[in-house]
């Protein structure tokens, strides 16, 4: 902190004289009375540009990879158009394809809205629980907390894989203890009914995340509320209900809104368990066979526009897709981020 | 044992204290959760453990239902950096992960200070517009950026992917602006009132202060770029030369059949680096995570 008082203190004298621009007085003041309007708009509009240089870079980012992308995703999502030619304006009839022809669309749909129905709540109930129990560990806390932690640190590509090995129905280890207790275990990543649970145990192993906020926010509750409570001869479920939860909804918010946008966009899991457990088909490079395996039964609503626009470069249709993904996710926000407090410019 | 006789005397003030009587029901608790903790605990570790034993295995011993290796066999890690170009793609993934991470801080720095000490009309709409973007899929912008990239010639490399950080990362801005959040603008203040410059106070007072946030944003985007299967799935995918190897790994099974002790090897190789960090960071790493969604 020394450096901040170390340059001459004496410039204080000389800031009435206004001759020197630098030294603007900034806003802590910028209402003091007998400071000249005048002067003190300068000091404002100065304070602004330096604001504005120095956010020059992330707006000039927002423009070319933010607002001209999605203006572009609306013109091209009413053309056919492809690497190889011209965008062609073709009406309303990507869209016309999309609501009613496209035979994918209703599966990589239902699939997406089993994930944020299903994915999110288990993931923030398991958080939740286990947040709680380490919020109440007294020995060896670091210790417990990384070891909760770690999974979520996992490569999601390396979790997926080793989920799919631990998984196999063959010879995965899974299934052999089940064995072992006289259990044949189901076919997980091979069986359609069961390739998206076993993602949901693998989204609960990787819940150090949303896990960790929720411990931060449940060590935020202040211990004498909870020494009030119990004075008053509140049971520990009252306390749970009555002053936990109230009080790290807004956490239990925020988990609840990223959660659904991420599960909206649920991609790198589903499309890599395909890849993996199929064996033999990888995606990229212009093909995408293999997407959705088992079945239709992991095709994301993501991974279809994918396919539509990377494997078979229909640009077009793909925009399609990607305006109505941005009216959805648009939807979400408008109705909650308000609520979410850290979504809002004045809280600090 | 000392820790079992011990704790439930330490939290008797909180629970069962202002009634008599009741600290055996004390005990139970603080044994069951400790139960619990320990059973979750193994749950969570155990899938670690199993990748590890498997990737020491021959390859037909991890089709048996052995759970230790005999004998332990390491020639999978020598086999998956001879038989795959493992080597070029760790130096993709370090370029990505190194360039990406330097190139945000500094677009993203300096971007975060404007909006959390100094005062200036539009910052409010600049900060909402930032986290819609953060918030919006990357799926809805894909396409026109894929064009945008393809135009300048530069699909089948990561640079789509390192060289936008050069204009902002908005996550990154957004965690730094509430890092920066946290520090008192009177110091700044203060320091201009000296004749500090907003850069200088931005270089000498708001970064040395908040020295443990600027790491964590760092470490998350090093981690964002070397996990990424997205990314170079979109713009590298057709190049095996310009792989990072997250996406290596996910295309490994398609190219080597079942071979389970080869495929956890490379799967160990590729967690080892963002662990070790993690090791190294982990303080600043957890403070991030919890304030992206805790203060405010």
């Amino acid at each position: 902190m020394t450096d901040v008082t170390t340059p001459e203190t004496g410039s204080r004298e000389a800031r009435p004289t206004r001759a020197s621009r630098p030294p603007a007085p900034t806003g802590s003041r910028p209402t003091t009375p007998g400071t000249p309007p005048r002067r003190r708009r300068s000091a404002e509009s100065q304070r602004r540009l330096v604001a504005l240089t120095m956010l020059a870079p992330a707006l000039l980012g927002l423009v070319v990879f933010f607002a001209y992308p999605l203006v572009a995703s609306v013109f091209y999502s009413f053309t056919r158009y492809n690497q190889l030619q011209e965008p062609e304006f073709v009406g309303l009839l990507n869209y016309r394809f999309l609501f009613t022809q496209d035979p994918q669309v209703v599966p990589a749909v239902v699939n997406t809205l089993w994930f944020v129905v299903v994915l999110v709540p288990v993931r923030i109930v398991c958080g939740l629980l286990v947040a709680g129990l380490l919020s109440r560990a007294r020995t060896a806390t670091g210790f417990w907390r990384t070891l909760f932690y770690l999974p979520a640190l996992v490569p999601p590509v390396a979790s997926v894989v080793a989920f799919v090995f631990l998984f196999n129905p063959g010879t995965g280890p899974v299934n052999q203890l089940l064995r072992l207790v006289g259990i044949e275990g189901p076919l997980w990543f091979n069986d359609p009914a069961w390739s998206k649970p076993s993602l949901v145990i693998l989204g609960v192993w990787v819940m150090g995340d949303i896990m960790i906020i929720f411990l931060a926010s449940l060590l935020d509750v202040p211990r004498d509320l909870y020494e009030a409570a119990s004075l008053d001869g509140a049971t520990g479920v009252q306390q749970v209900r009555h002053i936990t939860l109230p009080t790290i909804a807004p956490v239990i918010g925020f988990a609840a809104v990223t959660g659904v946008i991420a599960a909206l966009q649920y991609f790198t899991e589903a499309a890599v368990a395909s890849g993996v457990a199929s064996g033999k088909a990888t995606i990229g490079g212009g093909t995408a066979a293999g997407l959705g395996y088992p079945g239709t039964s992991l095709l994301t609503y993501t991974e279809l526009l994918y396919q539509h626009g990377f494997a078979n470069f229909q640009f077009g249709y793909a925009s399609a897709m990607a305006v109505v993904l941005f009216v959805i996710t648009a939807i979400v926000l408008v109705l909650t981020m308000r609520r979410i407090s850290v979504f809002r410019p004045e809280e600090s | 044992m000392t820790a079992v006789s011990q704790s439930p005397l330490a939290r008797a003030p909180r629970g069962a204290a202002p009634r008599a009587g009741k600290p055996r029901r004390g005990l139970l608790l603080w044994v069951a959760e400790h139960a619990a903790l320990v059973a979750l605990g193994v749950l969570t570790v155990a899938p670690i453990v199993f990748v590890v034993l498997t990737s020491l295995m021959s390859s037909n011993q991890a089709l048996t239902a052995s759970v230790i290796p005999k004998p332990f066999d390491v020639s999978n890690y020598a086999r998956v950096f001879n038989e795959l170009p493992l080597a070029q793609w760790f130096g993709n993934s370090a370029l990505y992960a190194v360039l990406a991470t330097a190139f945000m801080l500094l677009s993203s720095v300096p971007a975060a200070y404007a909006l959390a000490q100094i005062r200036f009309r539009g910052a409010n709409l600049v900060f909402t517009v930032i986290i819609v973007a953060m918030l919006l899929p990357p799926q809805v912008t894909a396409v026109p950026v894929y064009v945008m990239w393809s135009h300048l010639h530069l699909t089948g490399t990561l640079w789509p992917l390192i060289l936008p950080n050069l204009l902002g990362d908005a996550f990154s801005i957004f965690l730094l602006r509430q890092f920066f959040m946290t520090i008192p603008k009177e110091y700044g203040d203060a320091a201009r009132m000296d004749g500090c410059t907003e850069w200088g106070v931005l270089l000498r007072v708001v970064v040395p202060m908040a020295r443990p946030g600027i790491a964590s944003a760092a470490i998350f985007m090093f981690f964002h770029s070397w996990n990424d299967y997205y990314g170079p799935l979109l713009y590298a995918s057709e190049n095996q030369a310009a792989w990072p190897v997250a996406y290596g790994l996910a295309t490994f099974r398609g190219q080597h059949g079942t071979d389970w002790s080869m495929t956890m090897a490379m799967t160990v190789v590729v967690m080892v680096p963002v662990v070790v960090i993690f090791f190294f960071a982990q303080k600043a790493f957890v403070e991030g995570i919890a304030l992206t969604g805790v203060k405010g």
